[in-house]
């Protein structure tokens, strides 16, 4: 209102930049924007890392031999499913509904710990068959890869425990839901990186 | 039960660093003895350390600075007396495994812990200011980037009594940092607190970056923001672009030295030149996000005390956001000796010539803008111009380096290092003290003795001078860096000049701290009631100084650059109409200092493999973090009464 009376211009002929600060609720959805973006920027270093040492097996053995990519299609149908039941979720914390809330959580959490599963299963496998980290530059480059995808999934479940306790707690405070949409915007990032993992580490071995 | 720590760690034959850390132990329980016997710690406490406040955050970020100058300027006095002496037969008195902790902790903490923090600090305090804001756009989450920062310089200072630091140079570049090689605990220190405080350098980075692009006063549009603000986007941009490279690098180089993994070793497969490529993509950027803050701060100096507005404000903005994006396509030019195509280093090179095209638009500008202005010669300003001059030439050895076949000859040698402190001093370095002494009245609501910091300037400046155009000269002639004893002993008196060039630029940090302490002895004399002691033309000098808590008692309304100049032109500068209204702020926490409490103990105990306790550290920052998930009542309010009643006094004051 008082926009209108100082510059003398209606509030929506001014421009987005010159309205004043921007609502709580944008600044902490752009600022996890950003967070995202940095973690993107720590994968693509990863990345890097694996694409130049690809092929630096030290006479060990290569990815071909030593992928399961039956497994690992499972591994991406419950990582990729679950971005559809958490989103899910996000229509029921729209709704305030705190029952479905939980329901598609839980969903979410059982899907991603399956994830996980199959992955340190994968991993155990890898190590017994004499495939450890420690083995070639190779394996550093693609355990640590895949690995700090893994832990993001696992502080991501950890996250999810930690808001449905306060959703419990606290129910749908303002606070709890912009945690909420961020935690989602989390748990979509990881597909994304998880798409450049299957894709680049697995369908790309050669 | 304490992993690698015994007692052969604590240096009980070396007195350099067994003498310094016992003064450096008993003057922090000194200090820390007196403020309890005063009582003070409860102010401590509420007022500082669990501090929320963008402005006091600020004044803490450049205090840290300060202390971590004289630190690694110590590092910096020891190696040039080191060279001074020891040419032909003689040895000097630093045996070579201590010269080469002190060149690395040098380089390690003159950029992490003093420059870093200096220039943080000052967006701190100014950049909501500038705004017309209350606080960032997370003012807890501030005070945790603080505590990081301040865990990672307290980590790299206890290595000094317990252990050692790291001998690899300030860049740690494997196969010699790699266990094999370095099996002591110095990189170790050096990784952890780097992870450390880089954790809370990206949080600023994150913080700032979403405080300008969201949070400006009504009215400021991009087209608007004072110049720092458009160099501290950038600068927080290349943060968050940059510094998750530098955490993903030091993160595979601890998989190295931790659990034998091979990404930089020399067997298994290992490629150290891929390290030496991922530090520079973060390396690089850092030279500017330190210089672009440096930048803004000359601008807004060069234009208060010219009178006049800031020339070629548009291509500005352009260049720096220019030289934002180039900084990022230059990395190599740290390495044309790696054996990469002639193709690859003609790109680099070709790429970092460029950036001199927009740093050039900028020196013209700050050129343009004094001209046939109405120049007041006060200390801020003489570091402006004392910058200018000296940049030129740092920035043209630099396009020198940038040419491949010339690098070949002068990688790694003297004119190298001369180079690179040509810039980060005179550009950097220069700011910072021009930002320091230009903004502490709206700091501290007194002005810095003006004849002090032309002294100050002008030791720095000569000193500079003396201190490092022998560097220039002997690196031509073929002295390599980080040499603790040279056999040439046509090359001591250059190095006699630089020890002298070193002592006169003590003089001027001794300088600083005299005027830092003259000017509090008379600050009744020096006081500002009127909170814009330099005739300002940005928001922060239409409030009081210091600030309240809550910045703008009213929030601003901007109708274009120069926001503050435009209202007292117009005769709106003390509009600051009431009725107030009350004002929310953010709540004092303390999951900032506990986390950094936590990171600090957890980094001592990673670096000397004491599992058991970063077990405990890594659950207690977990601890500390959701427990503040649960603090929902994080405002406190202001009612409009105390607003008012504030106003009033100051209208009081500044009238008497």
């Amino acid at each position: 209102m008082s926009v209108v009376v100082e510059t003398g211009r209606p509030a929506d002929e001014i421009p987005y930049s010159e309205r004043g600060p921007a609502p709580l609720e944008n600044v902490v959805a752009f600022g996890f924007w950003l967070f995202l973006l940095s973690d993107v920027v720590l994968f693509s270093g990863l990345f890097a890392a694996y694409a130049v040492l690809a092929d630096r097996t030290a006479g060990g053995p290569d990815g071909l031999k030593l992928f399961d990519r039956g497994s690992v299609l499972l591994e991406t149908a419950c990582l990729l499913f679950s971005s559809f039941t958490v989103g899910l979720c996000a229509l029921a914390i729209e709704r305030r509904s705190p029952a479905a809330t939980y329901l598609w959580a839980a969903v979410t959490f059982a899907l991603g710990a399956a994830f996980l599963g199959l992955e340190v299963k994968e991993f155990l496998r890898m190590i017994d068959a004499g495939a450890a980290p420690t083995r070639s530059a190779f394996l550093s480059a693609f355990f640590t890869l895949v690995g700090t995808h893994g832990l993001h999934v696992t502080l991501g479940l950890a996250w999810l425990v930690a808001m449905m306790a306060q959703v419990v707690t606290l129910g749908f405070l303002p606070i709890v839901v912009r945690r909420l949409l961020c935690f989602i915007l989390f748990w979509h990032a990881l597909d994304i990186v998880w798409i450049g993992v299957f894709t680049i580490v697995y369908l790309g071995a050669r | 039960m304490l992993g690698k720590l015994t007692w052969d760690a604590i240096p009980f034959d070396q007195p350099i660093p067994l003498l310094t850390s016992l003064i450096v132990i008993v003057g922090l329980a000194a200090v820390a003895l007196y403020t309890l016997w005063r009582g003070w710690w409860p102010y401590l406490w509420r007022d500082w350390i669990v501090t929320v406040d963008h402005k006091r955050l600020g004044i803490m970020y450049a205090l840290l600075a300060m202390v971590m100058l004289v630190r690694g300027f110590i590092d910096a006095l020891m190696m040039r007396s080191q060279q001074a002496l020891a040419a032909g037969g003689n040895q000097g008195y630093l045996p070579p495994e201590h010269y080469d902790q002190i060149f690395s902790a040098h380089g390690t903490i003159m950029i992490f812990f003093v420059a870093m923090p200096f220039v943080i600090g000052l967006m701190n305090f100014v950049v909501p200011l500038q705004l017309g804001v209350r606080d960032v756009a997370f003012p807890v989450l501030n005070s945790v980037s603080f505590w990081l920062t301040a865990s990672g310089a307290l980590l790299v200072n206890v290595s000094l009594f317990v252990g050692e630091f790291a001998r690899t140079g300030w860049l740690v570049y494997p196969p010699l940092s790699e266990l094999e090689f370095s099996p002591g605990v110095g990189v170790d220190y050096y990784l952890w607190a780097l992870q450390i405080s880089g954790a809370g350098t990206l949080m600023t980075g994150i913080n700032f970056t979403t405080t300008i692009l969201k949070l400006r006063a009504r009215g400021m549009g991009y087209g608007r923001m004072p110049m720092f603000c458009w160099t501290a986007l950038a600068s927080n941009l290349l943060i968050v672009a940059a510094f998750p490279i530098l955490t993903a690098t030091f993160a595979l180089l601890l998989l190295d030295r931790y659990l034998g993994f091979h990404f930089f070793t020399t067997d298994g497969g290992g490629n150290a030149m891929m390290f030496v490529n991922l530090i520079w993509a973060w390396g690089h950027p850092e030279v500017y996000i330190l210089v672009l803050p440096a930048f803004g701060i000359f601008s807004e100096v060069t234009a208060t005390f010219s009178s006049k507005p800031l020339f070629g404000y548009r291509s500005m903005a352009a260049a720096t956001l220019a030289i934002c994006i180039l900084s990022m396509l230059v990395w190599l030019h740290h390495f044309f000796t790696m054996g990469a195509s002639a193709n690859v280093n003609a790109f680099f090179g070709i790429m970092s010539i460029v950036i001199a095209v927009p740093t050039g638009v900028k020196v013209f500008n700050w050129l343009f803008t004094m001209y046939g202005g109405r120049i007041r010669f006060t200390a801020p300003l003489l570091w402006v111009l004392g910058f200018i001059c000296t940049f030129v030439i740092g920035g043209m050895t630099g396009v020198l380096l940038a040419i491949p076949p010339a690098d070949f000859v002068l990688h790694n040698s003297l004119f190298l290092v001369a180079h690179f402190h040509n810039v980060i001093i005179g550009g950097v370095l220069f700011g910072l003290f021009a930002g320091y002494m230009y903004w502490f009245p709206k700091a501290f609501g007194f002005t810095l003795h003006d004849g002090l910091g032309k002294a100050a300037f002008w030791c720095w400046l000569i000193g500079f001078y003396l201190a490092f155009m022998p560097l220039y000269w002997l690196g031509l002639m073929g002295a390599t860096r980080r040499m603790q004893h040279y056999a040439e002993t046509e090359w001591q008196p250059m190095m006699f000049l630089a020890m002298a060039g070193a002592l006169v630029i003590l003089l001027g940090i001794a300088l600083i701290f005299v005027q830092l302490f003259v000017s509090i002895r008379d600050r009744d004399r020096r006081r500002d009631r009127t909170g814009d002691p330099w005739n300002g033309r940005t928001l922060e000098w239409s409030i009081a100084s210091p600030p309240p808590a809550w910045n703008f008692s009213t929030l601003p309304q901007v109708e274009g650059t120069d926001a503050y100049w435009q209202m007292k032109q117009a005769g709106r500068a003390t509009a600051h109409r009431p009725p107030y209204e009350a004002i929310h702020l953010p709540r004092n926490s303390s999951v900032g200092v506990s986390i950094a409490f936590f990171s600090s103990i957890g980094g001592f105990a990673l670096v000397w493999h004491i599992w058991w306790l970063a077990v405990i550290c890594f659950v207690g920052v977990l601890v500390a973090a959701l427990a503040h998930g649960w603090i929902i009542d994080r405002e406190v309010e202001i009612p409009a009464s105390e607003v008012a009643a504030f106003e009033r006094a100051r209208q009081a004051g500044s009238a008497s």
